[in-house]
């Protein structure tokens, strides 16, 4: 779906999002409000441009209009491998969108992501992932790396990783996986508009997303392991 | 993957601490988690080892291990990736003499 | 001189923090072992390659997590990655004067794929949220592995960062990078160019990392307790970002055409960049004090 197509299903009342270097910013009307759109189209690479435009934008929303909802949509192949952007300290850039993000949450502002197509890796941990809720549309991809270059760095046979990438939960590349293990809080079917409008009701309430992985049986440790050290156990809760 | 596991029975070294762990589990190197049990006197020894087929090396690492240190009440597990005997013999005496060791 | 890169991570925190007050959260006796190792035949580890717990910093009350990068790379996974979680919420309970963070790694754990990528992102909000209570996070980078990946952004979340000449500082490998783009992209072979792209010295001249040591545990260390001592603008505000924002807009209106990193040092001020890399930390930090970028 590409994302014209898709604001005008997430904003029937209407929306004004532009593109510009495949960086989407804009807003919708849901209701009487107004809601803030930025995210990334073309499965473009986030460099350092990248990066910094959406941050912009969330600063401009954060400092304009405290309270506005946000709206992340992701569409990424992750990050621009290039040595200029690491000269330029690509992480720095991406921190400090994930940063802007994290404000933006601790003055009110609901932020909800949407992954409409691709999500990789280092593209979607400072966005995506840092709202307080990321959705994902049935036909998404999200996943850490390509078969073959993950062969490449872990020596593990690609055959191999090609096999567990059908059906294994830590490496099959779909948004169910994700929704199993907690990363994704569900997936986007039929009335966008109507989910869209549920997921902007929902409280913020920090970070459940290890507690729901446990729920969900896709991560069995993750949760029962942070909650060993903070109640200061040296052994898990069954 | 291979596991082994030994038990030895006769020792008579009871050590001081809890637990402590020495090495890391890189390529030719292991780790060595020791710790005090209560074994009725046994000394025992679980190996997981990335390398396959090596069971009479470690049967004989382990019974000199046993012989110079004749520990009780001591429960050894070792995560290896692939170390030489001399390494693996080097870490697990490294292990008791970091529990035998005063703490300042 | 003890070398703080050739040091394991538990020799690091036996040396750097105040001795014998290092006191660890679910250690390696717990066994808790990475779940997802076994079906890829690889070893596990009983710490999943990463202690956390709490300790003294020259009498200051301070948590503490110490990756070790000689297993798995460092790299985190599932396991690993709620380890540090769990650390980071505890402090928020008990209100350490800090929280360091002895970084090594390649970033996520590819063996644990999915489970890897949520568990950096978890870290990632935990490390924020400490920000948020109050209590600086300082992070350490000094291992042979450096910092990259999903955990080079996490460095960056942090108020400051302290780093050797010898750390790397980034988010994509330089073999990656040549994979992906060609060698004339980067020669992932160039040492010397890789450490002038990424390494510690480059990141203390852009402003990246806060302190620039030699490679000993007692640098380390005295540069730890001085960022714990002068941190400010703990929790994040409007402004403090905006003026990021600006920061980052004029380093890349600045240097966005520049090709080689000597031509970014030359273009700082410095006469003589292919003479940086010679220098020891201190005669760099006070060559280099009138023109490196960042607040401090």
């Amino acid at each position: 779906m590409n994302w014209q197509t898709l604001t005008a299903a997430l904003f029937p009342q209407g929306c004004d999002v532009r593109e510009e270097h495949q960086v989407l910013t804009g807003g919708g009307t849901v209701g009487s409000d107004t809601v803030a759109v930025v995210g990334t189209t073309g499965h473009v690479p986030i460099g350092v441009e990248t990066a910094l435009a959406q941050a912009r934008f969330i600063l401009e929303t954060v400092r304009g209009h405290p309270g506005r909802p946000i709206l992340i949509l992701v569409d990424t192949q992750g990050q621009r491998l290039r040595h200029r952007d690491e000269m330029l300290g690509i992480n720095s850039y991406m921190a400090h969108l994930g940063k802007c993000v994290e404000l933006a949450r601790r003055r009110g502002h609901r932020i909800v992501a949407l992954v409409y197509d691709q999500a990789l890796s280092g593209g979607f941990i400072t966005s995506g992932l840092m709202a307080d809720a990321c959705y994902a549309l049935p036909d998404a991809t999200i996943r850490v790396m390509g078969l073959p270059a993950m062969a490449r760095i872990t020596k593990v046979p690609e055959e191999r990783l090609t096999e567990l990438a059908l059906d294994n939960p830590v490496f099959a590349p779909g948004p169910e996986n994700y929704l199993r293990m907690g990363g994704i809080e569900a997936i986007w079917r039929g009335d966008l508009a109507a989910a869209l409008v549920a997921a902007l009701a929902l409280d913020s309430n920090g970070d459940a997303r290890s507690a729901l992985g446990l729920a969900r049986g896709g991560r069995g440790l993750a949760q029962r392991v942070i909650a060993a050290i903070v109640a200061g156990d040296d052994v898990l809760a069954p | 993957m291979e596991h082994l596991t030994y038990i030895f029975q006769g020792g008579t070294r009871a050590l001081p601490r809890q637990s402590d762990v020495v090495g890391v589990v890189g390529s030719g190197n292991l780790e060595v988690l020791i710790e005090t049990a209560p074994l009725a006197g046994a000394c025992t020894v679980d190996i997981a080892t990335a390398a396959v087929g090596f069971g009479a090396i470690w049967h004989a690492v382990m019974a000199d291990f046993h012989a110079r240190w004749q520990l009780r009440d001591t429960r050894i597990a070792i995560n290896d990736m692939g170390a030489t005997p001399a390494v693996v013999s080097l870490r697990l005496d490294q292990a008791v003499e970091t529990m035998l060791e005063e703490r300042a | 001189m003890r070398s703080y890169l050739e040091a394991t991570a538990r020799e690091r925190l036996q040396r750097l923090l105040d001795p014998g007050s290092f006191q660890e959260f679910l250690p390696p006796s717990s066994r808790v072992v990475s779940p997802h190792l076994g079906q890829l035949n690889a070893p596990v580890a009983f710490d999943d390659g990463v202690a956390v717990g709490r300790a003294l910093l020259a009498g200051r009350p301070v948590f503490v997590a110490a990756q070790e990068g000689g297993f798995m790379g460092g790299a985190v996974g599932e396991v690993h990655g709620a380890k540090l979680v769990g650390m980071l919420r505890r402090a928020i309970n008990e209100q350490p004067d800090a929280v360091l963070l002895l970084l090594e790694t390649g970033g996520v754990r590819l063996h644990e794929a999915n489970a890897g990528l949520i568990a950096v992102s978890e870290v990632m909000r935990a490390v924020l949220d400490v920000r948020a209570a109050g209590i600086p996070v300082i992070a350490v980078i000094g291992g042979s592995n450096g910092c990259f990946g999903g955990m080079g952004i996490v460095a960056r979340c942090t108020n400051a960062i302290v780093m050797s000449e010898e750390a790397r500082l980034a988010m994509s490998g330089p073999e990656v990078i040549e994979t992906a783009s060609g060698v004339e992209e980067f020669d992932a072979r160039d040492r010397a160019l890789v450490w002038r792209t990424t390494g510690g010295k480059h990141r203390y001249l852009l402003g990246d990392c806060q302190a620039l040591v030699a490679d000993s545990v007692a640098a380390f260390r005295a540069a730890a307790l001085d960022q714990v001592d002068r941190a400010t603008a703990v929790p994040l505000t409007l402004d403090a970002l905006e003026q990021e924002q600006a920061l980052l807009t004029a380093r890349l209106d600045r240097f966005g055409h520049v090709r080689e990193p000597m031509e970014l040092w030359r273009a700082l001020g410095m006469d003589h960049p292919e003479a940086l890399p010679l220098l020891e930390a201190d005669a760099f930090v006070e060559h280099v004090a009138a023109v490196r970028l960042g607040a401090r």
